[in-house]
């Protein structure tokens, strides 16, 4: 369960058993990730130490930056040069890195960022959190861009996601967030290994600044000055891009929700936690279901909507004051109720008190 | 075992909290129990308080938080101070009594106690008393096989530091001796 008894190899095929951090890495390590710079922040430091351990095997580089603005810079330059690479911190790490995150999706570069979230606002603690859920997915740097945004809710998707978001990063040339929290990047569970197979069919890197002896210069860059309306056209292109993504990627689990009068909507290791209260309803006899955005953006609209037409009230449970909330009353217009359990500051949910207030709101 | 039992392991950083339920976990896993398994991490230090939480089902587990302990395996006085009064009602505590140095005082806990330490050093290393005390809470559950328990032990062991198996195995065995002669 440490980093320190962790194996140090990439082999398939075995049952593991490592923290969420470290299987991030080994996902990373084994989807071909062989970049990737970072500088410590607790609770997602057995990210870069397990980094710093197996990168130099499989030939690839590890840095420990000196800051993590350096951190997402390398990794702009990283795509740029065709690595597939990978940075992560935790909640305040990531608001260093958002220039540099608007940046990366101006100019287009896949990568993956990772963001295991702690209590905020400010240094906030080390407790684990969801209230970066509106700076992952409404922007946090600026600009009109997008990420697409990731939450696994178990070990086991957490190995999956990571892997698939260095496809999903090459295929739409975007960066890919992985939103964890503390308590998924520092729980271990048996994890089968999982080799990495490309899930989509990836295009050529045409972008990729390798040297242009022999053919023409490519350019990556994120000003446009001239002509007047460049900038206008570069987000024409960025929005149509952001659209086909949102309209071929939006992945979403619903729970019981076909005969559910009461949906719980949660993400991440809220929605985990909440699938037990689930059972616990289902057992004391009420009808709950659970509906688990996987793709937080694109936000998967429709199938919430779904949801809003057969059930009678949603309750949106999260690790932060309420940000995930919006999304679901804006995905649902608002057409049914929507109670809300959720605080910030490193708050956790227990399958009891959702399932306490459950029973508070099922009948009125 | 049909319902889900909290697990917490602790005491002074050091004293091998992690490594304790870094096996346990495996032997679990060896015997295709369900776990999860959580470390305090953060302001611990050297000599500091730590805890290992583990969560064991037959069934799928929905979260790996262990707010109320059904066990706990303390290792020192701080953590039977912690960790006494947070306990599910009816659990069972386990006691390393050379480091504690009062009874356990809820009437409605199961008492184990050991003087893992003492028997570690016995042994002729004290650094395995946390192995001695999970010896004595399997010793009085049977929750698992000691051969399960063993084989985790190799294998946490086997790759870099082959030289500790026997006596971790050792240890296992004497806190389990204790349960049966107690």
């Amino acid at each position: 369960m440490s980093a320190t008894t962790a194996p140090g190899h990439t082999e398939t095929g075995k049952k593991l058993l490592l923290k969420g951090n470290e299987l991030m890495v080994r996902a990373a390590i084994e989807a071909g990730c062989r970049f990737f710079a970072g500088y410590p922040i607790t609770p997602q430091n057995e990210v870069p130490e397990y980094m710093s351990q197996l990168m130099p095997k499989v030939g690839g580089t590890f840095v420990q930056a000196e800051s993590e603005i350096a951190a997402i810079n390398m990794i702009f330059g990283a795509s740029a040069a065709g690595a597939r690479c990978m940075t992560s911190s935790s909640s305040p790490g990531i608001s260093l890195k958002q220039e540099g995150i608007s940046y990366i999706a101006s100019a287009e570069l896949p990568c993956v960022i990772a963001n295991v979230q702690r209590g905020g606002p400010g240094l906030g603690n080390i407790r684990a959190s969801q209230a970066d859920y509106f700076q992952a997915v409404k922007g946090g740097g600026h600009g009109d861009y997008r990420l697409i945004v990731l939450a696994p809710a178990s070990l086991d998707e957490l190995q999956d996601l990571t892997m698939n978001a260095f496809d999903y990063a090459d295929y739409y040339r975007n960066p890919v967030m992985i939103l964890a929290d503390g308590l998924l990047g520092q729980m271990a569970e048996p994890v089968d290994a999982r080799p990495y197979e490309p899930i989509l069919e990836l295009p050529e890197k045409d972008f990729v600044l390798d040297g242009c002896k022999g053919r023409e210069a490519r350019v990556i860059k994120t000003l446009f000055l001239r002509p007047p309306k460049a900038l206008v056209t570069h987000n024409m292109r960025l929005q149509k891009k952001y659209e086909t993504i949102a309209s071929e990627l939006q992945l979403c689990e619903n729970v019981q929700t076909d005969d559910a009068e009461l949906v719980i909507a949660a993400y991440g290791m809220t929605a985990r936690i909440a699938k037990g209260a689930v059972d616990m309803a289902r057992q004391a006899g009420m009808k709950v279901g659970l509906i688990r955005p996987i793709t937080l953006w694109p936000f998967p609209g429709p199938a919430f909507m779904e949801v809003a037409g057969t059930a009678k009230k949603l309750l949106v449970v999260e690790m932060s004051s309420g940000q995930f909330i919006e999304d679901v009353k804006l995905a649902t217009e608002c057409n049914i109720p929507v109670e809300f359990l959720g605080m910030g500051g490193g708050w956790y949910p227990t399958p009891e008190n959702i399932f306490e207030k459950i029973s508070a709101i099922y009948d009125k | 075992m049909t319902k889900e039992m909290k697990l917490v392991i602790a005491g002074f950083g050091g004293q091998g909290v992690v490594v304790a339920g870094n096996i346990l976990a495996r032997a679990c896993m060896a015997e295709g129990k369900n776990i999860t398994g959580m470390v305090s991490y953060g302001a611990e230090m050297r000599g500091g308080t730590a805890n290992s939480t583990i969560v064991i089902s037959d069934t799928w587990i929905a979260s790996p938080i262990v707010e109320k302990p059904d066990v706990a395996i303390v290792l020192n006085q701080p953590s039977l101070d912690k960790f006494e009064e947070r306990m599910a009602p009816k659990g069972l505590i386990v006691i390393n009594t050379s480091m504690t140095e009062r009874e356990v005082e809820r009437a409605d806990l199961e008492v184990i106690k050991v003087n893992a330490t003492e028997i570690a050093h016995q042994l002729g290393n004290v650094r395995v008393a946390n192995i001695v005390a999970l010896g004595a809470f399997l010793g009085h559950t049977h929750i698992l096989e000691m051969s399960s328990m063993i084989g985790a032990i190799e294998a946490l062991f086997s790759q870099k530091k082959p030289g500790l198996i026997e006596i971790n195995d050792k240890a296992l065995r004497a806190g389990a001796e204790v349960m049966v002669n107690a």
